[in-house]
């Protein structure tokens, strides 16, 4: 049913997690196999937990101008646009397409919830916000969007998508199609999502949470590690910069099963999987690298296993990199994304971090330990409540 | 300013305390017709299995609702559209609970209650419900939640050449978050979408273009107690569709796009 896209080039990217600030601290971090998990010291919330905590957003107000939208999810998202030297990058763009031709599509999952559960902390005594939150517009879904929309001056389609934990990789098939419609000449899309009450007290209801650093794929893995991030990416016509990595293809789905369990043989996972391969041209077999799920939830991981066995080649790398990062919920979308086009650019595969004895539904694919290797074709999965899919196709640009 | 797309709409469906329905909401804006005698409280939403039925949000039965409607007038199988549902706030009440529960007694926090606070879940129980595994997206922009999604939609519907089904819901705000999101009713609306053909009962020809759009006024029995609604943003084309009067219409997609439709029948 899927016809292929329009591949489109990856002009500039970047993130900001807590295993590292930028693409060359992400990359080393990936490389050296260095955590960015701790014990949880997330000064408002000590659940028992390990959480990916990126340092410095306390410390690190949002300037002036911006003040108005001040809490930790648009902190993290105005330093991920600092890094990498996107800010100047997504500005050049629009100065080069015009304000309306450039698309702003961002997911996250909570938003700046954190800031409405610090307001409700501090409610008084008559039970009302404190005047000074009334008029503060981050207490709603697309505070993300607006907030960044007017940070670089954007006045096109200007979208948040909010499908929990595949969010922010379903944000480059939404850019995808308005780019192809000929709406806009480019889009700017990412994501960002941070630790708050919510997530850590929700997911530990879920018994979801694991006391230990997360060990996706291990036979004894026992939950989740939370973490936070935010990253964006600048796609435009491959014409703009042939070299650059590139789009080629994304795949959608639901489960159609379970609000928080994922079908019991990956029926939507694998929809998703097949949709992207098909949109980008490309057979199983030409895929070098898959970046995983690989929450380490029980249910998540022995699916994912299964699916992958089933689908690809033993020669497949597969892993997941939730290890370094937690998982980041709706921004997880553009940090894998980010994982798969660094594999692309530098030439090597992350393994499993924290992963000892795999779980026995893996096949030969999913690996513990790094590979250097050149990597053509880069998957990255992305699946989250309410059964939501998402796979997303990357490719290395021509030289 | 940029291509047309060229849309059928092929199914409608509404709900709202006053309007539980597209023949009642034809009746309103046709005739004038008054609110109905006695409003049921929650829709009928039965698409749902009676369990989640009961347990389901607000968001939920209201989204899903509009959206069986829409579904049932186009004579199309809900199964095979993939779907974009657009909130600006999402669940209000659950949000309130999580944060009030997070304040007195964060171990407290309901699982269930957690997972049904996504943006998604109404999204995610329709895909449940009609056993849709098509791609299914949740949107928010704010006040120009409905015109984004729209545009969402609209554009995958010429894409991929194929039906879509858009819903757009908001409820009202409670508790403290009264103080800070002006929404205060509570309404949804659904379309199915489609490339334009015979079958469809009007044709929107869609276009972006810069600049703000200011809310079409909207009837003045409804005027009042829907303004802060988001999704209420839906009612000049509902009332256009109803009135089957060709028109064009200007849609906030965002805080300086707008989206021109043409509507003819």
């Amino acid at each position: 049913m899927s016809h292929r896209i329009v591949p489109l080039a990856i002009t500039a990217y970047t993130v900001t997690c807590a295993a590292g600030s930028g693409r060359d601290a992400f990359a080393r971090a990936l490389q050296s196999r260095a955590s960015g998990l701790r014990e949880n010291d997330f000064a408002d919330w000590p659940l028992p937990c390990w959480i990916g905590r990126v340092a410095g957003v306390e410390a690190a107000p949002l300037p002036a101008a911006w003040a108005a939208w001040e809490s930790r999810n648009h902190r993290l998202a105005w330093m991920a646009l600092n890094e990498d030297g996107f800010r100047e990058r997504a500005l050049a763009a629009i100065e080069r397409h015009g304000a309306t031709r450039v698309a702003l599509i961002l997911g996250t999952s909570t938003s700046s919830i954190g800031e409405t559960e610090r307001t409700y902390r501090e409610l008084g005594d008559d039970g009302r916000f404190d005047p000074s939150q009334r008029a503060s517009r981050v207490h709603e879904t697309h505070a993300l969007g607006a907030f960044v929309q007017q940070a670089l001056g954007l006045e096109g389609p200007c979208l948040t998508i909010a499908t929990a934990c595949s969010s922010s990789a379903k944000v480059f098939a939404s850019a995808q199609r308005l780019i192809h419609a000929g709406l806009v000449d480019a889009a700017i899309v990412g994501g960002a999502d941070t630790l708050c009450g919510s997530v850590l007290y929700g997911f530990n209801a879920l018994e979801l949470v694991s006391r230990e650093p997360c060990r996706p794929f291990d036979a004894a893995r026992s939950g989740l590690s939370l973490g936070e991030a935010a990253g964006f990416a600048l796609l435009e016509n491959i014409q703009v910069d042939k070299s650059a990595p590139r789009l080629l293809g994304y795949g959608e789905s639901a489960d159609a099963h379970h609000m928080s369990a994922p079908h019991p043989q990956g029926l939507g996972a694998e929809q998703a999987m097949r949709e992207a391969l098909a949109r980008a041209g490309i057979a199983a077999g030409e895929v070098d690298y898959i970046n995983l799920h690989g929450t380490a939830s029980r249910q998540n991981d022995e699916v994912e296993a299964m699916l992958v066995a089933r689908l690809f080649p033993a020669n497949t790398h597969a892993s997941s990199t939730k290890g370094w990062t937690g998982h980041t919920l709706g921004a997880a979308g553009i940090v894998e994304a980010v994982v798969a086009l660094l594999a692309l650019e530098r030439g090597f595969a992350p393994g499993t971090l924290n992963a000892r004895n795999l779980d026995p539904a893996c096949g030969p694919q999913i690996r513990i330990d790094n590979a250097q290797c050149a990597v053509r074709v880069a998957l990255s999965n992305s699946f989250g409540f309410g059964g939501n899919n998402c796979c997303l196709a990357f490719a290395a640009g021509t030289a | 300013m940029s291509a047309v797309l060229d849309i059928g709409i092929e199914g409608i469906g509404v709900w709202a305390p006053e309007l539980p329905d597209w023949l009642a909401a034809q009746s309103m804006f046709v005739e004038n017709a008054s609110s109905l005698a006695a409003p049921p409280a929650r829709p009928a939403a039965t698409v749902l299995a009676p369990g989640e039925r009961r347990r389901a949000p607000e968001s939920v039965l209201i989204a899903v609702e509009a959206a069986q409607q829409a579904c049932a007038m186009a004579h199309r199988e809900a199964r095979e559209l993939p779907h974009v549902f657009a909130s600006a706030y999402g669940d209000l009440a659950i949000n309130d609970y999580l944060c009030a529960t997070l304040a007195r007694a964060p171990g407290e926090v309901s699982p269930t209650k957690f997972h049904n606070s996504v943006h998604n879940a109404p999204a995610g129980y329709w895909a449940i419900a009609s056993g849709c595994t098509r791609a299914s997206t949740a949107v928010s922009a704010g006040a120009s939640s409905f015109g984004a999604g729209l545009l969402e939609a609209a554009v995958r519907v010429c894409g991929e050449s194929e039906p879509v089904l858009l819903a757009a819901y908001d409820v009202a705000a409670c508790g403290p978050l009264r103080d800070t999101i002006a929404s205060r009713s509570v309404f949804a609306s659904a379309f199915v979408l489609a490339p334009w053909s015979p079958r469809a009962v009007a044709r929107a020809r869609l276009q972006v273009g810069a600049g703000a759009a200011t809310l079409a006024p909207l009837p003045s029995l409804l005027h009042a107690s829907h303004t802060g609604n988001p999704a209420a943003a839906s009612l000049p084309l509902l009332v256009a569709l109803a009135r089957r009067e060709p028109v064009s219409l200007r849609i906030a997609a965002a805080p300086s796009l707008h989206l021109n439709l043409e509507i003819s029948f």
